[in-house]
C-alpha cells in the first residue's frame, strides 16, 4: 500500500470538510480524486502532505505514519494548484534551488526539451505567462524521480502540444510503477489517464472503483455523464 | 532552514522594495550629513527617524512578505523540508535583508563622512544595532499576525494596529498613568514601563549615549543608573532579545499548528 | 600736608630717580641664594612703599604677612610654595601690589577658608599677572575696597564641593574691578557675597564645580565681555539687585542640573547681548522681576528659558531662540511677561505683508515642557512620536498653555 488513511476529520472552524475517511491507495495505479467544489479533495491531498493537519484520524505514507515527521515527503512529488513562485528568481534558478532543497537527483533537461522552456531559463518567473509558469511548475514536479505523484489539476493553461506531453509523462511514470493521484475537472482528461475514480463527497467518499464499475453503477455510457449523475444513483460503494 | 533563508535572502535584496528601503536610508545619511556637518547632530535626528520608522516599516514589509509568498511558501511545504524551517528561514530573510539595507544605507554615508575617526562611532553603533533589533521584533510581530489572519486585510490592519499601539498610544497611556500617579514615586514604574515597550526601550538606550540625555534630569540621572552600567545594558539587550525570540517561538507555535 | 597731592607724588617719584638708591624707597632682591632670601624676613626689613624684587626659584614659605604698603612683584614667575599648611600671602595694609608670582599648594582646611592671597579691611590693592595653582580659596577679598584684580591665571583641581574653594571671592567689598581674569577648576569661579559697584570684565570661568560666577545680596554690579564654559552652572545670580549683564557667552554648562544662567529673587536687571549656547538651561528664572531681556541669543540650549515661580513684569525683546529642544517652560497658567519681536526658529508662520514680522502669533511653550513640569518624570518621553503628536495638537489649539504666552509678532528674519 502506498497510503492508507484512516478515519480522517478535519475541521475548519464550525465547517466539517472531512468526516472519517478510510482510503487506500495501491501502488502502480492513477488514481483520480473527483466531487464537486468544497466536497473535500483539496484537503485531503493536502492532509497526505501534512500541509493540513487533520484533527483526528491518522495517514500513513509508504508505511510510515506522517504526524510529526516530514521526511516522507520526499518520496512525494506535487504539483500545486496555482503556481505562484517567487517574482524575482529566474526559472533555472528555481530549478536550481527546489533541487538543492531536495537534495535528490533530478532529470530536469529532458523536460525543459520536452515543453521548450529553453528560451525562459534566463527569464524571471514574474515575466512569465500563465501557461509557462505551469509547464515549470510540471518540470519542478516530474524531475524527481519519487514512488509517489500527486498533481492537483495539472492542466490548467496548458496548450495542446503540452497537454498530449503530460498525458504521456503520466502514463510513462506508471509504467515505471509510480503510483499517482491527481485531482482535475476535465472529465476527458480524467477518463483518458484514471485506473480508479475516488469519488468525495460533503466529507466522506462516496464512491471508489474503476471508470468500468462506475459506468455500471450509474448506468451510463459516458463517463462525465456518469460523474454527474453519480450522486443521484445508489448507495455508497 | 538555511537553505530557504539564503534563498528568501536572495529573493528579497534583489526585489525592488529592499532598494527603495536601502536608498532612502543612504539619501538620509547625506543628506543629514551634508545639512548638519556633525556626526553626532545627525545621529540624533536618526533616531527619531529610526525609532518610528524602523518598526512601521518591519512590520508592513514582514505582512506584506508573508501574504505574497503564500503560495511560495505552500510549494515548499510539499517539500521534504521541516515547518518551522520554512518560516524561520522567511523570517530571517525579511528580517536580514532589512537590516542589511539600514546597516549598509546609513553605514556607508557615515563612513565617508570619517565616522571611524568620530568618538560618535559607539553612539552610532547603538543606533545600528537597536534599529536592527527593531527590525527582527517588528518584522517577527508581523509574521505572528500575519500567520494567524488568513484574511489580508485583517492581517495588515491588525499589524499596523501593532505599530500604532507600541510607537504611539503606549505612551499616551504611560503618559496618563505617570500624569495620574504623579505623588507617588514613579522611578521604578518608569524604568519598567519603559523596558517594556521595545520602542521606548531602543529610543532611551540612544537618548542616554547622547549629550542630551542631560535633559532627563533626576530622572534620566536614574535611568542612567540604571541603564548606564554594563549590567542595566545587558539586562536592556536581554529585554530586546526577548522580544525578538517572543514573536519567533509564537511563529513556530503557530506554524506548526497551521493548516494551508 | 596731604598724601594725596599729586605734586608731592611727583617729586617722590624724581628723587628716588635722581638718588638711583634706597633712602625713601629702597627696592630688595630675594633670590634662594641672596642674602635675602625669604619673603617674609624681607618683607619685615622693608619699610612703606618698598618694592620686593623676587628672582626665580622656589620659596617655601606661608602665612606671609604684608602689613605695610609694599610692591612685591615676581621676576619669570618665582614659586611660592605653601606646602599645603595654611594661607600664603595675607595683606593687611592698603595700597599693596603683588604682581607676576606663582604660588602653589594653599593649605586644605575645613574650618578655615584658606586662600591663596587674601586681602583683609585693606584698599588701593593691586593683585595682577598672579598664577595660582594646588588651591584651596584663590583671591579672598575680605571687606577690601576700591582696588584690582587683574589679569591672573587660578587654575583648581577641584573634585566635590565640600573641600575645594572658589577662585576669586569678594566679600563686603565694593568698588573692586576684576578683569581678564581666568579662573578654572575651582568650586565657584568668582563669587560675591554683599558686595556692591563691582566690574567683571572680560574674565573666562571654566570647568568649575558650581557656578562660574556666583552674586549672593550684591547690588549694582556689571558683568560685561566675561565667557563661562562648562561650570556646574554659569553663572548664578541670587537674591541681588540692579546687575547690569552684558555681552557674555554661556557655554556648554551641560549636565543634569547645569545652567547657563540661574536667577533668583533678582529685581531690576538688564540682560542683554548675550550668547547661550548648548546648555541644558539657558536661563533658569526664579522668583525675579523686572527684568529686561534684550537681544540675547539662545543656541541649542535644552531649554532655552524655564521659568519656576511667580515672575512678573519681565519682558524679551528681539531675542534670538535657535534651535533649542524647549524655547520657553512655564509652570504656570498664568502669564505676566511679555514677549515681542524674537526670533523663533521654529516659527513656522507667514509674512504676507511683508513687515519681516510673522502674521501668526509664536507660541514658545511646548505642551510637552508643560507636562514635564507637572510632572517631572514624563521626560522620559523626550522625543518620542507620541509627544510630538500632542506638541503639534497643542500648538493648533492651545488647551494647557498660558492663552496670551506668545510672541505677537515674532520675526521672519534672524536677528542679526
Amino acid at each position: 500500500m502506498t497510503i492508507e488513511i484512516t478515519n480522517l476529520h478535519k475541521k475548519f472552524g464550525k465547517n466539517q470538510v472531512l468526516k472519517g475517511v478510510d482510503l487506500t491507495i495501491d501502488k502502480g495505479s492513477i488514481y483520480a480524486i473527483l466531487g464537486p467544489n468544497g466536497s473535500g479533495k483539496t484537503t485531503l491531498i493536502k492532509s497526505i502532505l501534512g500541509m493540513v493537519i487533520p484533527n483526528k484520524g491518522a495517514i500513513s505514507v509508504l508505511d510510515t505514519p506522517i504526524k510529526k515527521n516530514w521526511r516522507y515527503r520526499k518520496k512525494i512529488d506535487y504539483l500545486p494548484q496555482i503556481a505562484n513562485f517567487p517574482p524575482n528568481i529566474k526559472v533555472n534558478e528555481l530549478i536550481h534551488m527546489i533541487k538543492d532543497l531536495r537534495n535528490s537527483p533530478s532529470a530536469e533537461y529532458q523536460l525543459i526539451t520536452l515543453f521548450g522552456l529553453e528560451p525562459f531559463l534566463n527569464k524571471k518567473l514574474s515575466t512569465l505567462s500563465g501557461g509557462t509558469k505551469q509547464k515549470v511548475n510540471i518540470v519542478l514536479t516530474f524531475m524527481f524521480d519519487s514512488p509517489l505523484i500527486i498533481l492537483d489539476e495539472p492542466t490548467t493553461g496548458l496548450d495542446p502540444k503540452a497537454l498530449i506531453s503530460l498525458k504521456e509523462l503520466i502514463q510513462k511514470e506508471k509504467t515505471n510503477g509510480k503510483t499517482i493521484l491527481i485531482t482535475s475537472h476535465i472529465m476527458q482528461f480524467v477518463e483518458e489517464v484514471a485506473d480508479e475514480i475516488v469519488y468525495l463527497l460533503e466529507g466522506e467518499i462516496y464512491f471508489k472503483g474503476s471508470i468500468e464499475q462506475l459506468l455500471n453503477r450509474t448506468e451510463q455510457t459516458d463517463f462525465e455523464h456518469a460523474i454527474a449523475a453519480i450522486t443521484t444513483t445508489g448507495s455508497h460503494a | 532552514m538555511l537553505k530557504i533563508l539564503k534563498y528568501s535572502f536572495y529573493d528579497l535584496i534583489r526585489s525592488r522594495w529592499s532598494y527603495v528601503y536601502f536608498l532612502f536610508y543612504l539619501a538620509l545619511g547625506f543628506v543629514l550629513l551634508f545639512l548638519n556637518n556633525d556626526v553626532s547632530k545627525a545621529v540624533i535626528t536618526l533616531m527619531n527617524v529610526i525609532i518610528v520608522l524602523i518598526p512601521l516599516i518591519g512590520t508592513i514589509f514582514g505582512v506584506m512578505y508573508y501574504y505574497n509568498s503564500r503560495e511560495f511558501t505552500e510549494l515548499l511545504l510539499a517539500q521534504p523540508i521541516r515547518r518551522s524551517s520554512i518560516f524561520m528561514g522567511q523570517y530571517f530573510g525579511v528580517a536580514g535583508s532589512l537590516s542589511l539595507s539600514l546597516i549598509l544605507g546609513l553605514g556607508i554615508p557615515f563612513l565617508l563622512y570619517g565616522l571611524l575617526k568620530s568618538n560618535a562611532i559607539f553612539d552610532f553603533s547603538l543606533l545600528l544595532v537597536t534599529g536592527a533589533f527593531l527590525t527582527f521584533i517588528f518584522v517577527g510581530l508581523s509574521f505572528v499576525i500575519a500567520i494567524s489572519n488568513e484574511n489580508k486585510i485583517k492581517g495588515f490592519g491588525y499589524a499596523v494596529l501593532l505599530w500604532l499601539f507600541l510607537a504611539v498610544v503606549y505612551d499616551g497611556l504611560f503618559l496618563m498613568s505617570l500624569i495620574l500617579f504623579e505623588e507617588y514615586p514613579l522611578d521604578t514604574f518608569s524604568l519598567v514601563a519603559t523596558a517594556l515597550n521595545p520602542i521606548d526601550l531602543s529610543r532611551i538606550l540612544i537618548l542616554l549615549k547622547l549629550d542630551i540625555s542631560a535633559l532627563l534630569g533626576y530622572t534620566g540621572a536614574i535611568f542612567k543608573k540604571f541603564f548606564g552600567t554594563d549590567l542595566g545594558f545587558l539586562v536592556s539587550i536581554a529585554i530586546l532579545l526577548v522580544w525578538t525570540v517572543l514573536p519567533i517561538l509564537g511563529l513556530r507555535h503557530k506554524a506548526k499548528k497551521k493548516d494551508f | 600736608m596731604t598724601t594725596h597731592n599729586p605734586h608731592h607724588k611727583y617729586t617722590l617719584v624724581l628723587i628716588m630717580l635722581f638718588m638711583g638708591s634706597f633712602v625713601w624707597a629702597k627696592t630688595w632682591t630675594i633670590c634662594p641664594t641672596c642674602e635675602h632670601n625669604s619673603i617674609k624676613q624681607t618683607i619685615q626689613l622693608a619699610v612703606d612703599h618698598d618694592t620686593l624684587v623676587i628672582q626665580k626659584g622656589t620659596y617655601k614659605e606661608f602665612e606671609i604677612l604684608v602689613d605695610k604698603p609694599l610692591v612685591i612683584k615676581g621676576v619669570e614667575y618665582p614659586i611660592v610654595d605653601g606646602e599645603k599648611k595654611g594661607e600664603i600671602f595675607r595683606i593687611v595694609s592698603d595700597h599693596v601690589t603683588l604682581d607676576g608670582l606663582f604660588l602653589i599648594n594653599v593649605g586644605v582646611s575645613y574650618t578655615k577658608d584658606n586662600a591663596a592671597i587674601r586681602v583683609v579691611q585693606s584698599n588701593h590693592f593691586l593683585i595682577q599677572n598672579m598664577v595660582l595653582e594646588q588651591l584651596f580659596f584663590g583671591i579672598y577679598l575680605e571687606k577690601s575696597s576700591k582696588g584690582k584684580v587683574y589679569h591672573n591665571r587660578i587654575i583648581g583641581e577641584a573634585v566635590d564641593e565640600y573641600n575645594s574653594g572658589n577662585g576669586i571671592q569678594l566679600w563686603y567689598s565694593s568698588d573692586v574691578e576684576v578683569s581678564k581674569n581666568h579662573v578654572q577648576g575651582t568650586r565657584d569661579g568668582i563669587y560675591l557675597e554683599f558686595s556692591d559697584q563691582i566690574t567683571i570684565t572680560d574674565n573666562v570661568s571654566m570647568d568649575n564645580l558650581r557656578y562660574g560666577l556666583h552674586f549672593m545680596f550684591s547690588n549694582h554690579d556689571i558683568y560685561t565681555r566675561n565667557t563661562f564654559e562648562n561650570n556646574g552652572a554659569g553663572v548664578a545670580v541670587m537674591f541681588s539687585k540692579f546687575i547690569t549683564m552684558k555681552n557674555n557667552t554661556f557655554r556648554k554648562n551641560w549636565g543634569t542640573a547645569a545652567y547657563g544662567m540661574l536667577l533668583k529673587e533678582i529685581n531690576d536687571a538688564e540682560i542683554s547681548g548675550n550668547t547661550f549656547e548648548e546648555n541644558t538651561i539657558g536661563i533658569n528664572i526664579e522668583g525675579s522681576n523686572r527684568i529686561q531681556y534684550i537681544n540675547n541669543d539662545f543656541i541649542g540650549n535644552g531649554w532655552a528659558i524655564r521659568v519656576v515661580g511667580a515672575c512678573y513684569t519681565n519682558s524679551f525683546k528681539g531675542n534670538n531662540f535657535l534651535y533649542n529642544s524647549f524655547d520657553i517652560s512655564y509652570n504656570s497658567k498664568l502669564n505676566d511677561n511679555k514677549f515681542e519681536g524674537n526670533f523663533w526658529s521654529s516659527y513656522t508662520g507667514y509674512d504676507l505683508d511683508k513687515d519681516g514680522i510673522g502674521d501668526v502669533p509664536y507660541r514658545p511653550v511646548k505642551l510637552f515642557s508643560y507636562v514635564v513640569n507637572r510632572t517631572p518624570e514624563t521626560i522620559v518621553l523626550l522625543r518620542s512620536l507620541f509627544m510630538d503628536i500632542i506638541d503639534f495638537s497643542e500648538r493648533v489649539s492651545p488647551v494647557f498653555t498660558p492663552d496670551n504666552l506668545k510672541d505677537v509678532q515674532p520675526l521672519m528674519k534672524i536677528r542679526p
